[in-house]
């Protein structure tokens, strides 16, 4: 009896200790942006009390936002720029993963480990070159000049992603249009495209964020507030005083971006798992 | 024709197309990563400046070592560079060290089965999905010395006596880098984990729990060395990463000695001081850091996988 009671109590514990770690984990991923929202929402003097439950909930911040600087022109920049990466980074992955992935010659993996250990280069190290490039070709504080540096980072990923994808599709599909007589872009388009959807969406959504987020191109290949992305302007927010960081504001700027952001990685919640685990596990 | 010809015929032709399909590809990588990064170490043997990079000439080794009157000059002898690499080499080991241990932690828990599972695996892409410049405010904010919640916080719990300048005092300035980088970028290695876990055949942990073999054993005997393959990737991936460490570092603590990194330090020479050929040669340096290391895990990688073949 005493022995039953005692591993009763003993499995209680256990489960308590099990919540508890569940409770303090749910605690450190969403803590910081939930009181990112707190503070956003406390206007003036109010914002120095360091409160955990939302007390107030005034919009000054985020119209302050947005009247005090470019803040919507910046949002749009980061928005074209985004698209343009994700369509050209698209393009340009599947037709060479259709190369790499259903075309047999000599070579080709080594062509994609060299391709793939460009996303080891640091940033820094392609700065100066990157630099020169864009000012000789007219693009230096420019949006173009952006989309142009950020397929670095995309098209690795791109490549290998989409690659590993088409490779396991079946033969079978491609030979029947082969025997009709179809060209390779028909092939391509036709064929394979309405299939490769999933692949697309993840590296999309992948090359979307990755472009979203940068920072250091942004800060050194723009100048004028007009032409910053969000990621720069949020760093480089100043208030009305020189000595007063305006931390209402600065919390209100990046709730706006954030949230669109986390409401369309839940949504394609699997579909960017796959992707961070296929572009890892697989290398 | 024969039927060898027209086959040979064939591959040619899909030889051609291969490389006519990769053409767009690879003339964008050449042009946005390899010709930048030959410029950048060109650079490095030059006395190219930031305001006119059309005019410089060549100095060879002197941005690194050189030799004036009996004294050592060059980023070789400068100890700021040198503290910039006990900073990325402190950073990049003990985020990854931190990110290992909480990643591994996060994915078993959620790898069991409870009420609520579902919801843990979406929160947990929440701080990957944040920008870091995001992350590195947000974090500033809460770690601020006067009005910041984690002092507060940490004050009401009796953790602390007195407020701490988290990201002013040089003394803790890295380490609170140092968290801040960890919360973002521990769900990367957690999901990679989880992805391993989920793979596990479940026969084996049928047979240590009728052997009443302790959870704890379970997980160091059985556990790690079955996940050990995906954790060394996410460990390589996420280390190759911190070594090259600039935003969260660049917002939080801007220039400051205290948390410089190899990447800060060598875009400060860059574009703060217009030196482009002193800080090509920092960034050179990173460059074959990081390049070494990626060639030692290929080589360490190939070795294990013919090791296995026998």
């Amino acid at each position: 009896m005493a022995a039953t009671t005692r591993r009763a109590a003993w499995r209680t514990v256990k489960r308590l200790a099990f919540w508890t770690l569940v409770a303090a984990i749910f605690f450190y991923l969403l803590f910081p942006f939930y009181y990112a929202v707190v503070t956003s929402m406390k206007a003036g003097p109010a914002i120095f009390e360091p409160d955990f439950w939302p007390t107030r909930f005034d919009l000054d911040n985020y119209v302050a936002v947005f009247a005090e600087q470019p803040f919507g022109r910046n949002i749009l920049n980061s928005l074209v720029i985004a698209c343009a990466v994700v369509g050209l980074s698209l393009f340009l992955g599947l037709t060479a993963a259709y190369a790499l992935g259903r075309i047999r010659f000599g070579g080709r993996r080594v062509l994609l480990l060299a391709v793939l250990s460009v996303s080891m280069f640091p940033q820094v190290a392609v700065l100066s070159g990157m630099f020169e490039l864009i000012r000789s070709v007219g693009l230096y504080n420019s949006l173009g000049g952006l989309i142009l540096s950020y397929l670095i980072f995309t098209l690795p990923f791109t490549v290998w992603v989409l690659t590993s994808f088409i490779r396991d599709l079946p033969k079978e599909i491609e030979e029947a249009a082969i025997m009709d007589g179809a060209t390779p872009w028909v092939v391509l388009t036709q064929v394979f495209l309405p299939l490769m959807w999933p692949a697309m969406v993840t590296t999309g959504l992948l090359a979307f964020i990755v472009a979203w987020n940068e920072f250091l191109f942004a800060l050194t290949f723009t100048l004028t507030n007009e032409m910053r992305t969000v990621p720069v302007a949020i760093a480089l927010i100043t208030g009305g005083s020189e000595f007063e960081v305006p931390w209402g504001r600065i919390m209100a700027a990046s709730v706006v971006v954030t949230v669109p952001l986390i409401v369309l990685v839940l949504i394609f919640q699997r579909r960017i798992v796959s992707g961070l685990t296929a572009g890892a596990v697989k290398g | 024709m024969s039927q060898a010809a027209r086959s040979s015929a064939l591959a040619r032709q899909r030889f051609r197309t291969a490389w006519l399909f990769l053409a767009p590809m690879l003339a964008a990588l050449a042009c946005v990563a390899v010709w930048p990064l030959l410029r950048t170490f060109y650079f490095s043997l030059t006395d190219a400046s930031l305001s006119d990079l059309g005019d410089y000439g060549l100095v060879g080794f002197e941005n690194f070592l050189v030799e004036d009157g009996g004294y050592w000059y060059g980023l070789l002898t400068d100890p700021l560079w040198w503290t910039s690499v006990r900073n990325t080499l402190v950073f990049a080991g003990a985020s990854v060290a931190i990110e290992t241990v909480l990643g591994v932690v996060m994915a078993l828990v959620m790898n069991a089965a409870f009420v609520g599972r579902t919801a843990l695996r979406a929160a947990v892409l929440v701080p990957w999905a944040i920008p870091t410049v995001v992350s590195a405010q947000m974090w500033a904010w809460m770690m601020h010395d006067q009005f910041g919640v984690l002092n507060a916080g940490l004050m009401g719990l009796g953790l602390i006596g007195e407020p701490i300048a988290w990201t002013a005092d040089p003394d803790l300035a890295l380490f609170s880098v140092i968290l801040v980088d960890s919360w973002k970028t521990t769900p990367f290695v957690a999901l990679l984990v989880l992805a391993a876990l989920q793979m596990l055949p479940r026969d084996c942990y049928e047979a240590a729990k009728v052997d009443g073999v302790h959870p704890v054993r379970v997980f160091f005997e059985v556990t790690l060395p079955l996940i050990k393959p995906a954790l060394v990737v996410a460990v390589i991936f996420r280390l190759l990463d911190a070594l090259r460490v600039f935003d969260v570092v660049y917002v939080m603590t801007g220039n400051a000695e205290a948390t410089m990194t190899m990447s800060v330090y060598a875009r400060q020479q860059l574009v703060d001081f217009q030196d482009v050929g002193y800080g090509s040669a920092a960034a050179t340096l990173l460059f074959l850091v990081i390049g070494v290391m990626t060639a030692l895990y290929l080589v360490a990688v190939r070795a294990e996988m013919t090791r296995d073949m026998r």
